[in-house]
């Protein structure tokens, strides 16, 4: 059973990636975006974390997307227009791609000791999660708080009307 | 039939589909015109990462590998909320979200 | 031995007033810049004067005196800073600081109103700072110094009014054809050194003294080079060229350094070194047909010359020819004594024709001179002294010294009375060419009669007045007193005859000879005008010939001028400066201008190629950090194409 869970999601995974690349657009890509998050949420489940799989609903796709989808509303964002390109994205950047690709792949199909088997090892419970999490790692989880605080007061100071030079457009 | 389905998913998958998400989110880096939709493919990206994360956390039983993984979150989604902040300011000075239009470095 | 005799003040005044009027006389006032000019000369003739006591009591010489602190002290080679006083260097001194202050006396009135008054007596002491160490040296390098410094005084004195081409090309051409010369002093140096291994001319002729069968080969080679040096410096063919051109510099120059001390440079080098000569019995004869060659060629040039001063010039060159004519015959005594006769009255030769020059107001043609005699007494006289002298009449100075040389010359073998008979007719050429000057310049009618003439004042006439009571009785301590006083330092080289009473006949010759040139020159100068352009029309090749000084100078500038000039502009100046260099310059900002375009577009501002470029790098380091790399590439294309973490 978990084999065939693996698969369905992991293919509605790869075809939401593949739709992001194909549609034109952005809100149909940020939606298709949502799809891999969720997909990647029951991946979660199904290797152990259940708070992790919470957590990838509620902040990723719950928050995330949803500031994506607000500011694609904003800005009016429109289909892409077919512009000039970049020679050198398609020239090195594909072979690049692929290269990345096919170094990790054989590096993960030849590797040995991957002996696991997902959620049939058991449950990472939340509560062993925290433990770890406010007890050792204490003080990272506090500096992320405050660089989040940083982060929202950024965004304000950069989005404010008012702010950059010249107002064009809206 | 028990014996197919309880059969456990080797970890490899995790890895290879991570590694797959993680090619798709550079195509899409690489080929896409819109400003936004690059930013989404940033996360693709990110999200790749976190489930190579949490696969060896599994295998290892490291709990530290899924905490990781928690502040990887966080800190994109404050990346998310900053980039988007400056995807509007330069929305407002150019009036264009087409990548190859926004080249000069003075707004 | 008493106090120290501080030689080193014979130079260093001079020094010192090189570096005072240099920097600071054109500022300040000009009796300023006259009372360091005359003084420091004036200080080294009081010096030299007061080292004869040197000679005197009963002390050792030579006297050496040594800085310190060693010059050059490398490994076996050590040279010092040495000053040596003997007697060779003493009458040179005399001779140097003596008439070099006569003629520093003489300059303040000829340069009087002269812009560049205070540089004109910095340059004449440098030149006396430099010859004072030229003769004072007590080894090859220290000599070398002094050699080179007085050329580069030459250089910048002949060019002393530089703003006139003609000038500044005849100092270019004195210190050119100097170079040269310079160069085979320098090989011999270098000689001297690896077959001595020591440059101090005590320790050389020491060393060859206990030697005595050491003959040729080596030595001559030296000898030789020596000589190259010698004749470039003195005037000598085939490096004679640039003295008539250094006539263009001021006439006090001509007279101090090229009449009585730098050119006899040469001459006292082969003295000073005579005992590397009396080991290399070739390289004297070679001494010996130079200098006859030179005199007997001078005198023809100088037979026909319209300038006053390139009358004197050849002349020069013609007694230079004498003096190493002497040397060549291992008469270093004679050629030093006619040295020093000759520098009397030379100079007042010169120094004269720069009063007439200054009385005619800058006249320096010989063809529109004329009837000057009873105009500007006192020249005329003085001049008079001088030319009597040069011709070789009793009882004047160069009668002794000139008959010294002869008899020398007759008495060492039968290619000594070919030398002998070459000196004679030279001396009848310069008998005739001397009173042609004489007549041309003091007698018959004056020939530009809007000029009046007018005496000159009376710092010009003293040293006139002074050389010529120098000139009259300056030969009258005779060559054998003055050879035996100089034969510790040159060598003793009496020469005996069999025939009784030789020296007497050859000096009756010789006054005759000087007479029938002086009644030659009478006949076509005084009283029969016409006959000299009658003459000259006759033989018109040969006027011509002599008048354009055998083509020599055309002859040079066609071998060995012309073709270097090309060699410069064509190769030099297109293949290695244009071609090489400057293509080489261009090839790096090639470079760079290129590699700039080309990198240039790597920062394009888009972003999509920004990110491609980030994902070939991302793929590189994946590929190296991931993929275990063997040192040998047969391994690793193993490892890639079998696939990766194959070990993992």
């Amino acid at each position: 059973m978990y084999l065939a869970l693996f698969f369905l999601f992991a293919a509605f995974a790869i075809a939401g990636a593949v739709n992001l690349l194909v549609q034109s657009h952005p809100i149909n890509s940020a939606l298709s975006l949502i799809v891999v998050m969720t997909s990647l949420a029951i991946l979660y489940l199904l290797l152990g974390a259940e708070f992790l799989a919470a957590a990838q609903v509620i902040v990723y796709s719950g928050a995330v997307m949803v500031l994506f989808t607000f500011v694609i509303m904003l800005l009016n964002a429109g289909r892409e227009e077919h512009t000039l390109g970049s020679r050198a994205a398609r020239a090195i950047g594909f072979p690049a791609v692929v290269v990345i690709l096919g170094v990790l792949a054989s590096v993960v199909l030849r590797a040995r000791g991957l002996t696991a088997n997902g959620i049939q090892q058991g449950v990472t419970t939340t509560e062993e999660l925290s433990r770890v999490l406010f007890r050792e790692l204490l003080l990272p989880f506090e500096v992320t708080s405050v660089l989040i605080l940083i982060a929202i007061l950024g965004a304000v100071a950069l989005a404010r009307r008012g702010s950059g030079e010249s107002e064009a457009g809206q | 039939m028990s014996s197919a389905l309880s059969q456990g998913v080797p970890l490899s998958a995790y890895l290879l589909l991570s590694a797959v998400l993680f090619a798709l989110g550079v195509v899409g880096f690489l080929i896409k015109r819109n400003l936004i939709t690059v930013f989404l493919s940033i996360e693709l990206m990110l999200n790749a990462v976190n489930l190579s994360f949490v696969t060896f956390a599994c295998q290892w039983h490291a709990v530290k590998g899924q905490i990781f993984v928690f502040f990887v979150m966080m800190v994109a989604a404050a990346e998310a909320a900053v980039g988007l902040a400056i995807i509007i300011a330069v929305y407002r000075a150019r009036a264009t979200l087409s990548v190859d239009r926004i080249d000069l470095m003075k707004l | 031995m008493n106090a120290s005799l501080h030689l080193w003040l014979i130079p260093l005044a001079p020094f010192a007033g090189f570096v005072l009027n240099g920097l600071l006389g054109s500022r300040l006032p000009r009796w300023f810049t006259t009372s360091v000019g005359l003084l420091a000369p004036l200080v080294s003739f009081v010096v030299v004067i007061n080292s004869i006591r040197a000679f005197t009591g009963a002390a050792q010489l030579p006297y050496v005196e040594t800085c310190p602190h060693p010059w050059i002290s490398v490994g076996s080679l050590h040279i010092d800073f040495s000053l040596v006083l003997d007697q060779l260097s003493l009458v040179m001194l005399l001779v140097i600081t003596g008439v070099g202050f006569l003629i520093h006396i003489y300059s303040v009135g000829y340069m009087r109103g002269d812009p560049g008054y205070a540089r004109y007596f910095s340059f004449l002491n440098l030149f006396l700072f430099f010859m004072s160490t030229l003769v004072l040296a007590g080894n090859a390098l220290v000599l070398f110094v002094g050699w080179e410094g007085v050329g580069l005084a030459s250089y910048l004195l002949i060019g002393f009014w530089f703003q006139r081409d003609v000038a500044a090309n005849a100092g270019k051409k004195a210190f050119i054809v100097n170079r040269v010369g310079d160069f085979g002093f320098l090989i011999g140096i270098f000689l001297l050194l690896s077959n001595f291994g020591t440059l101090a001319f005590s320790e050389i002729s020491a060393k060859l003294a206990g030697n005595p069968a050491w003959q040729g080969g080596a030595l001559t080679l030296i000898c030789l080079c020596l000589l190259f040096g010698a004749a470039g410096k003195s005037a000598q063919l085939p490096l004679y060229v640039w003295l008539p051109d250094a006539m263009e510099g001021p006439t006090p120059v001509s007279a101090l350094i090229h009449a009585a001390t730098m050119v006899t440079a040469g001459v006292y080098l082969v003295a000073r070194t005579h005992f590397l000569f009396d080991h290399a019995p070739a390289a004297l004869a070679v001494i010996a047909v130079v200098g006859a060659a030179t005199a007997i060629f001078a005198a023809a040039m100088g037979l026909v010359q319209n300038d006053i001063k390139r009358v004197l010039a050849y002349s020069t060159i013609s007694q230079l020819g004498y003096m190493f004519l002497a040397c060549g015959v291992a008469a270093y005594s004679a050629a030093i004594f006619h040295l020093v006769t000759h520098a009397f009255f030379k100079a007042l030769l010169f120094l004269a024709a720069g009063s007439v020059i200054h009385a005619l107001g800058g006249e320096q043609d010989l063809r529109k001179m004329g009837g000057l005699r009873k105009k500007i007494p006192i020249t005329f006289w003085t001049m008079t002294a001088a030319v009597f002298a040069i011709a070789g009449f009793f009882p004047f100075s160069g009668f002794f010294s000139k008959d010294a040389i002869l008899y020398a010359a007759f008495l060492s073998g039968r290619n000594g009375q070919i030398l002998w008979f070459v000196g004679l007719v030279t001396a009848l050429l310069t008998s005739f060419y001397m009173f042609r000057l004489w007549y041309m310049a003091f007698f018959g009618e004056a020939r530009s009669p809007d000029v009046h003439p007018h005496e000159s004042p009376w710092s010009m006439l003293a040293p006139l007045v002074i050389l010529a009571v120098l000139s009259i009785g300056g030969g009258w301590v005779g060559a054998e007193r003055f050879g035996a006083f100089l034969a510790p330092s040159v060598g003793e080289h009496a020469a005996l005859s069999t025939i009784p009473h030789l020296e007497l006949i050859l000096s009756i010759v010789a006054v005759l000879v000087a007479l029938e040139g002086w009644l030659i020159a009478d006949k076509l100068y005084r009283r029969r005008p016409e006959r000299a352009a009658q003459w000259a029309a006759a033989l018109p090749w040969g006027y011509k010939i002599l008048l354009n000084k055998f083509y020599v100078d055309e002859f040079y500038s066609a071998v060995l001028v012309k073709p270097l000039l090309a060699v410069s502009k064509f190769f030099l100046d297109w293949v290695v400066d244009k071609g090489i260099l400057g293509g080489f310059a261009w090839l790096l900002a090639g470079i760079a201008t290129y590699a700039g375009m080309i990198l240039q577009r790597w920062q394009s501002g888009n972003l999509r190629s920004y990110a491609a470029w980030l994902a070939a790098a991302a793929a590189v380091l994946l590929l190296f950090l991931l993929i275990p790399w063997h040192a040998d590439w047969a391994a690793s294309l193993h490892i890639i194409l079998k696939g990766a973490g194959a070990e993992r």
